[in-house]
């Protein structure tokens, strides 16, 4: 009896998940894969291998940077090289997640396979939205919407391949817009300790400044060195007892 | 001149699959470790925030298609606008963005877009 009731509850939480499809950042996200599917037709990219790609490699800007350097005649290697070099935030992405989702008993394989469906729209979401799942149901809520979200964009993109037609531009813009936005009010939204606040500011100001001084490698010199500035910033002026505790 | 064959599942699989999940995967083993008190995952968690926060500020400042004609003042007045609404109306987060939305519709009609 229990165990069916158990199983229920499992299949229940995998679908408050999969609802997530038809929340704000998701909705972002589907219009930012139109985007790329526009590209990928320009590009000469057949419809399979747009899906293929869709599924298998998932984060949006890996997938811009895969696209290009191809097109730019660049090798495997190089093409290994720069998607890698642009892909290294994934990790502290995945592993400030992870303390978040799972439990003790949650198994290491499963965590792997599931780390596949994290890109940035899935982290913001998940960050957001996981704080308000009970702890046990947080794995089974997370892959509910991954896996959803993954599948409907593969949908998406072999059905808006063949029917691709331009935004006017101010669509266009306001649609491009979206995303940066929705994250800025997201992140601020779901804070739930003072260094998200500071790192989010110290980002903010460390993303420009490193594209001017070291464009290669900006994003993770800014994530690095900002965030850290932001954690001994807070360490710095946190109270005393409260430190001590 | 795009791949072809089986050689493009290939080169897709090799420098896009496994070029972003060998990330996660390390990213795994390593949240697997933090404990949720602890100062190390308090430094991990600044530092993908930054991160993030970094990419956002390049897909503000520096942004490509339509919005790369667009002027500067008018794409950080757009989030300055937000930001006063979003706090205005106690953080409500869909405030915020309609408002900075509005502000940039508004401003690239504005500008014959």
């Amino acid at each position: 009896m229990e165990r069916v009731e158990d199983e229920r509850s499992v299949l229940a939480w995998f679908l408050t998940g999969a609802r997530g499809i038809f929340s704000l950042p998701a909705m972002i996200l589907m219009l930012s894969f139109v985007g790329f599917c526009s590209l990928t037709v320009q590009a000469g990219v057949p419809p399979e291998q747009v899906v293929f790609m869709t599924g298998i490699v998932w984060a949006l800007p890996a997938k811009v940077i895969l696209v290009s350097s191809v097109l730019s005649g660049a090798s495997l290697a190089t093409t290994f090289l720069a998607v890698t070099l642009s892909s290294v935030r994934l990790m502290p992405m995945v592993a400030a997640l992870v303390p978040e989702l799972r439990t003790a008993k949650t198994p290491t394989w499963l965590l792997l396979v599931l780390s596949h469906f994290i890109a940035i729209t899935a982290w913001v979401f998940a960050m957001e939205r996981v704080q308000k799942v009970p702890r046990p149901h947080r794995v089974t809520f997370f892959a509910g919407f991954g896996i959803t979200l993954v599948a409907a964009n593969m949908m998406l993109v072999a059905i808006v391949y063949r029917l691709v037609t331009d935004f006017p531009p101010i669509v266009a813009g306001c649609l491009f817009f979206l995303t940066p936005v929705y994250f800025l009010a997201s992140i601020w939204n779901s804070a739930r300790h003072r260094v998200v606040y500071l790192a989010l500011a110290a980002g903010l100001v460390a993303g420009p400044l490193f594209y001017w001084l070291l464009p290669e490698f900006d994003i993770l010199l800014a994530g690095v060195g900002g965030g850290t500035l932001a954690w001994l910033a807070e360490r710095f002026w946190r109270p005393r007892r409260e430190a001590g505790a | 001149m795009w791949l072809e064959g089986w050689w493009a599942y290939v080169f897709i699989a090799i420098a896009g699959w496994l070029a972003t999940d060998i990330w996660r995967w390390l990213g795994v083993l390593a949240g697997k470790r933090l404990r949720e008190d602890s100062e190390a995952l308090n430094w991990v968690r600044a530092v993908a925030t930054a991160l993030v926060a970094a990419v956002i500020a390049k897909l503000i400042l520096y942004p490509n298609g339509v919005l790369e004609q667009s002027p500067l003042w008018l794409r950080l007045g757009a989030v300055a606008l937000g930001a006063i609404a979003f706090f205005l109306a106690r953080q409500i987060p869909a405030v915020g963005i309609a408002t900075a939305i509005a502000t940039l519709a508004a401003g690239l009609w504005w500008r014959g877009f």
